[in-house]
């Protein structure tokens, strides 16, 4: 009912507006941010988490199926991409749809064996299945093990996928990205699929009793996530031009993937965007401001802030957003009360 | 090692069998009764043995603690807040070991349980023996406790149905705070045995806690058999894998035969319908 007393006083496409106008501050921002590097990489970053919150919420959000290995799903697009480029010269472009594809298909296997658990158990069993891919590509020679693995240099440029003095071409693709993501989640959550999935994030088995099966909705959120996380690996790769398992692996990594949204909103458009944007710079800020002492307090403030976030704003911070009008309706009506009063 | 395993995984399960909170900053409760065990042993000598009960207690405490001023404010919440306050935790209480005693290791030397025991042909090291018989030895107390004593089973009723044993005149709240107290003392024990034979540092709890939540998860959630049973499995498992692999391998049949289990018995080896 306010929603619809809203839409009456607020025009249709004021948010297209806006969004149309935020799109355009962000493709125009690299040319005012030309000099500034750590700001087009705070973007970047943030971008391509925000991506990565995104492909969790698919599976997290949407359908319930709480995962910290998705690192694993990440990292194996970064490896797939990178190994292909290396020992082959495949087009990292080419290897991104390879990257993709393997991590869709260990994905899909992964479902196939974790989704007959529920709750904690699935939780842990993709904790498992992360740590021991760790372990393995740590020990295994043949993908670098604990020393990692360099990426090939290029010539700088679309085709090959490398920017090296200005870096503002890295920032477009993050954001291609997010905003193709951005998209498909957008489609997903209007769509029957979208639907499905939500009703067995809230009473599977009442799903079950309608004819559909869970287990195959549930795969197919899986191989949507996982393809954009192998994805969003391979950008990471390009990106840093560097790969070794703490960075592209490590179950910090799947946590973080997980957080992202959580913070935000789960299964919300806007819950994994609105995360990134608030966690990345808190992350990247403390850290160039505190850790040059070795102390680590940038993890003690990142630290505290989740405590924080989780007892004050337990359903993340959309839920923020969705109070918004509310807000303004009561400041407004309290300016209108202290104006009557002040006449 | 099994069994300290089991006894870090007996806390853990308890906290999750009373309240259904898992603890991801459980690891860090067991890296801070290590410190203290060795702050305790590098200020004034104390052995970690003597130290052990002062850290037990010490433990229950901060659990206790922790319950009241992070817990108990989630846990209307949906899971995911609970995760991520008890990871915020761990992630918070790892930086302050660091920030406060830095990234160093540090062991306790000639504590008095040091040296091995020939026995026959067998020689086996004094630490890891005291460790199994004090870790049997708490685990037999706490079953006594929940098992055998009125507060034990008036925790069990809590943990069945919250409202009807608030009905009954349990004080729910009260003991919920007692099963965090009971965990963290678990590991506080837990901590003290480890510290006379393993180092301590910042992220030490990481690599208990991870084979922690797979023997509770192993066990069936909620589970103190099962978690015991499992943490002994585990322990078995990972020394006969260490004859075989790498080091760094040794866990990972560990993690494989939990997926093993899982897929056969989707609630664990004891785990609750």
């Amino acid at each position: 009912m306010s929603s619809g007393a809203r839409s009456r006083r607020v025009p249709a496409f004021a948010p297209l507006i806006a969004l149309g106008l935020a799109v355009f501050a962000l493709a125009v921002l690299p040319l005012a941010l030309g000099a500034r590097p750590f700001e087009l990489r705070l973007f970047t970053v943030i971008f391509l988490y925000a991506t990565l919150g995104h492909a969790w919420n698919i599976l997290g959000g949407y359908a319930g199926q709480t995962s910290l290995g998705h690192g694993v799903l990440f990292g194996l697009g970064a490896y797939c991409s990178t190994i292909l480029l290396a020992k082959t010269g495949l087009s990292p472009w080419l290897g991104m749809l390879a990257g993709a594809a393997l991590a869709t298909v260990v994905g899909v296997l992964l479902g196939f064996v974790g989704f007959r658990l529920r709750g904690h158990y699935f939780v842990i069993a993709t904790l498992v299945v992360a740590e021991s891919v760790y372990l393995l590509f740590s020990g295994w020679d043949w993908v670098g093990a604990a020393l990692g693995l360099q990426i090939p240099l290029a010539e700088e440029g679309l085709a090959s996928f490398q920017f090296h003095r200005n870096k503002a071409g890295y920032y477009y693709i993050a954001f291609a990205l997010l905003a193709v993501t951005t998209l498909l989640v957008w489609w997903l959550e209007r769509s029957k699929i979208g639907m499905v999935l939500r009703a067995i994030r809230d009473d599977e088995d009442a799903v079950r009793s309608l004819g559909f099966s869970p287990l195959r909705y549930k795969l197919t959120a899986m191989a949507l996530s996982a393809a954009i996380c192998g994805a969003g690996g391979v950008f990471y790769a390009q990106y840093v031009l560097f790969i070794d398992p703490p960075s592209v692996l490590a179950l910090s990594l799947s946590v973080l993937i997980a957080l992202i949204p959580i913070l935000g909103g789960t299964g919300t458009l806007v819950g994994p965007i609105i995360g990134a944007a608030v966690l990345i710079p808190i992350s990247e800020y403390s850290r160039i401001y505190f850790s040059g002492s070795g102390r680590s307090v940038d993890l003690l403030i990142y630290g505290f802030l989740i405590m924080l976030m989780a007892v004050y704003r337990p359903d993340g911070l959309a839920s923020l957003l969705r109070g918004m009008p509310s807000l303004f309706r009561s400041i407004g009506a309290a300016a209108r009360r202290h104006r009557q009063r002040s006449v | 090692m099994g069994f300290l395993f089991a006894l870090i995984a007996i806390g853990l399960t308890l906290i999750y069998g009373v309240m259904g909170v898992v603890n991801f900053a459980h690891g860090e409760f067991l890296m801070l009764a290590m410190y203290a065990t060795y702050m305790a042993y590098a200020t004034w000598h104390a052995d970690p043995l003597v130290t052990l009960p002062f850290v037990a207690a010490g433990m229950f405490l901060f659990g206790v603690m922790v319950y009241k001023l992070l817990v108990r404010r989630v846990l209307s919440g949906s899971m995911y807040s609970q995760i991520f306050a008890t990871f915020g935790l761990m992630v918070f209480m790892q930086a302050a070991a660091q920030f406060v005693m830095g990234a160093d290791y540090f062991a306790v030397r000639d504590s008095w349980l040091s040296g091995v025991l020939t026995l026959g042909g067998l020689t086996l090291p004094v630490p890891q023996l005291a460790s199994v018989a004090g870790a049997s030895l708490s685990t037999a107390l706490l079953y006594w406790f929940v098992f055998r004593t009125g507060t034990g089973r008036s925790l069990r009723a809590a943990a069945q149905d919250r409202q009807a044993a608030a009905t009954l005149g349990i004080d729910v709240d009260r003991m919920y705070a007692l099963a965090w107290g009971i965990g963290s003392a678990c590991v506080g024990v837990a901590g003290s045995l480890l510290a006379n034979f393993y180092p301590v540092f910042p992220r030490v709890g990481v690599l208990f806690v991870l084979l922690a939540y797979v023997a509770v998860a192993l066990g069936g959630f909620g589970s103190i058999h099962g978690a015991l049973l499992a943490g002994v499995c585990i322990g078995i498992l990972q020394v006969i894998a260490g004859f075989f692999f790498d080091s760094q391998f040794k866990y990972v049949p560990v993690y494989l035969l939990y997926l093993l289990v899982v897929l056969l018995y989707p609630r664990g080896l004891a785990g609750r319908a």
